[in-house]
């Protein structure tokens, strides 16, 4: 799954659609057409995407919207779905407050 | 930092199942499980399984949970519940979020069986309240007692889609319609009959367009869509309703495989992201292993088989397991699965266009397209013995791996034979004596006791009956078709309700002797 993007690729000029107000990331409430206009910002990784608009960085940490996203910025790009690398897992996988993770039992101190 | 042979994330029905293996061969086994409550998607399944014995068919899921958990503790797991696994690092090391605080576990091995998530289709106003997956309604009503809402719409025509319907109904909640984009009802047969002589109606080829209301839903509009799924102008058709239930898919929650460092891949067949495993479930990091939805979207059966893989594995992998028993026990094992994924709805079947069954019958079309089967249908594929008695008519028409019937008949009247995909067959031979088991013990509720000289001019018709108020003797009302409509007026002979039946109600109404084979469900005229 390491396919290069293809930053030179022709994806035209970014058309507003009807439903660009539709909100894809509710935690952050981020819209179609924002997700889509990223692309053509230049935005072409789904990590990319994320820290540019913060989608899948909410409360659900992307469970709701990441197959959404996806779809979205796949077509926008032209590309078939399963060529975009996801977004990377890292700890932690579910939001923790910071007293919890400031109280560490058995780590080092 | 504790250390533990195995480490299982996920307490649902492959995790509990492969603690168990691995427990009862000496390891010692935690499984860590973010819910409050142990068991998975079990509890909430208050349905009857499919499947075979050796697959805990005809029991209901939340008692097969009870099962598991009850086995897991007599084995000696340790299961810590509202206990979140946040990472696992290099060398099995994990780090993991109790209420208040953050603690670090070393496992010999890992089995990851976190499950899946539900998917979401996006429409305008998909984010009004009232907007709801069909699994967590089913967690609202079944674990928690609380009605999602009253009037309710169901997007997605897959089993999920159809059960969750059938559990709204039984809450008292009304469905108002199951939507679904494809030109096909996605789940099985018996399913969409069971709400479809309820009235809920089909709209195939069908999408949601728009939601409207200020602070929750108050209507849906859905329109018919052509063959590339585009709405068509003019098709709109709108429903008041209060809740818009999705049942449009799962994921498999697969990132604490993926920061493992697990080769992953993106299989649109398994549900989305999954870890790159064999068919035992060992990913590319030995002593990891992926077992149920997470490895790829299924079903509970063979998620506590893919759990009890695993186990061995791991039991193997450390040790307490020999070559020799590990090939054994996978092999058993491997046949047990692949029962399952056998018939019409198999994966290896996912996509193509099934026109007979494996008995070369004609595939009954309507069922397919509006969730009954029509008369012809019933005619082709009855398996009605001749008689003058009371006699079962069995109206399972697709090839799916079940044979409780088989084994519920005290006189055998049943045959499904070695490959559990069979339709069922009545055996002339025998006789029935009208006890009901075979009606009570279907986990489709496709099986009704007909008896067309019941008394003078009149058929009785045994149904299976799960709703509450239980209608009582002598109640009057209305005889429904397969298809929901009124067929004619009937009454109440009898209800039996046996602990043995496990809560499926036997109705046996009186119906004019022409309805015998039309006479599908009892709708009890109200008290006014």
């Amino acid at each position: 799954m390491n396919k290069e993007n293809n930053r030179f690729q022709d994806i035209g000029e970014f058309i507003p659609e009807p439903d660009d107000n539709i909100i894809i990331c509710r935690c952050e409430e981020i819209t179609k057409g924002e997700i889509r206009a990223a692309v053509h910002d230049g935005m072409y990784t789904i990590t990319e995407i994320r820290r540019y608009l913060r989608c899948g960085m909410g409360l659900c940490q992307g469970q709701t919207c990441s197959k959404l996203v996806k779809n979205i910025v796949t077509r926008e790009q032209r590309i078939s779905y399963s060529d975009l690398e996801p977004a990377t897992s890292r700890a932690p996988v579910r939001p923790i407050e910071m007293k919890v993770l400031g109280n560490e039992i058995g780590g080092t101190r | 930092m504790k250390r533990y042979d195995l480490i299982i994330i996920g307490a649902g029905p492959s995790g509990l199942s492969s603690a168990i293996e691995a427990a009862k061969r000496g390891l010692s086994v935690a499984i860590f499980d973010e819910n409050s409550r142990p068991g998975g998607q079990l509890f909430k399944q208050i349905h009857k399984f499919f499947g075979s014995k050796e697959h805990r068919a005809k029991i209901r899921g939340f008692h097969i949970g009870e099962q598991l958990l009850k086995e897991a503790d007599e084995a000696g797991v340790i299961v810590r519940l509202s206990t979140t696994v946040i990472g696992i690092y290099k060398d099995k090391e994990m780090v993991v979020r109790t209420e208040d605080a953050v603690e670090h576990y070393k496992a010999d091995t890992i089995i990851v069986a976190t499950g899946a998530t539900e998917n979401m289709v996006t429409f305008d106003g998909w984010t009004l309240p009232g907007v709801v997956g069909a699994g967590a309604a089913q967690t609202m009503m079944n674990l928690y007692g609380i009605k999602p809402g009253n009037k309710i719409m169901m997007l997605g025509s897959g089993n999920v889609g159809l059960v969750v319907s059938f559990q709204l109904l039984q809450a008292g909640c009304e469905v108002v319609a199951v939507v679904d984009a494809a030109p096909e009802i996605g789940g099985y047969g018996v399913h969409a009959a069971k709400i479809a002589r309820c009235g809920i109606p089909f709209y195939l080829s069908h999408t949601i367009v728009k939601a409207e209301g200020e602070d929750r839903v108050k209507r849906v509009v859905i329109s018919e869509v052509d063959s590339s799924f585009k709405p068509i102008e003019g098709t709109e058709k709108y429903f008041e309703v209060d809740t818009i239930c999705m049942a449009v898919g799962l994921s498999p929650m697969s990132q604490l495989l993926k920061m493992a460092g697990c080769k992953m891949e993106d299989n649109p067949i398994k549900g989305g992201q999954v870890p790159v495993c064999n068919k035992y479930g060992e990913t590319s990091i030995p002593g990891i292993y992926a077992a149920g939805d997470v490895s790829g979207i299924e079903e509970a059966s063979s998620a506590m088989i893919e759990g009890r893989m695993a186990g061995i594995l791991a039991a193997h992998h450390l040790g307490y397991c020999n070559e020799k028993e590990k090939n054994e026990q996978l092999a058993v094992l491997d046949k047990n699965l692949d029962s399952l994924r056998q018939g019409m709805f198999a994966p290896k079947n996912k996509g193509k266009k099934i026109e007979t069954t494996e008995e070369e019958i004609p595939v009954a079309r309507n069922l397919l397209k509006k969730g009954f089967l029509t008369e012809e249908e019933v005619e082709r594929f009855l398996r009605v013995s001749p008689g003058t008695g009371v006699h079962p008519v069995i109206e399972c028409s697709q090839n799916i791996p079940c044979n409780p019937c088989q084994d519920s008949c005290p006189n055998h009247c049943i045959k499904i034979g070695e490959k559990i995909t069979s339709l069922p067959v009545i055996d002339k031979d025998n006789k029935c004596t009208g006890c009901g088991i075979c009606v009570a013990s279907c986990p489709g509720q496709a099986i009704f006791l007909v008896n067309e000289n019941f008394k003078e001019g009149f058929a009785s018709v045994t149904l299976p009956y799960e709703f509450l108020p239980l209608p009582v003797k002598g109640a009057k009302g209305m005889a429904l078709g397969r298809n929901g409509e009124p067929m004619c007026e009937a009454e109440v002979v009898e209800v039996k309700s046996v602990k043995f039946y496990d809560h499926t109600n036997l109705l046996m109404i009186k119906v004019p002797k022409d309805m015998a084979l039309k006479a599908r469900f009892f709708k009890a005229d109200t008290v006014i």
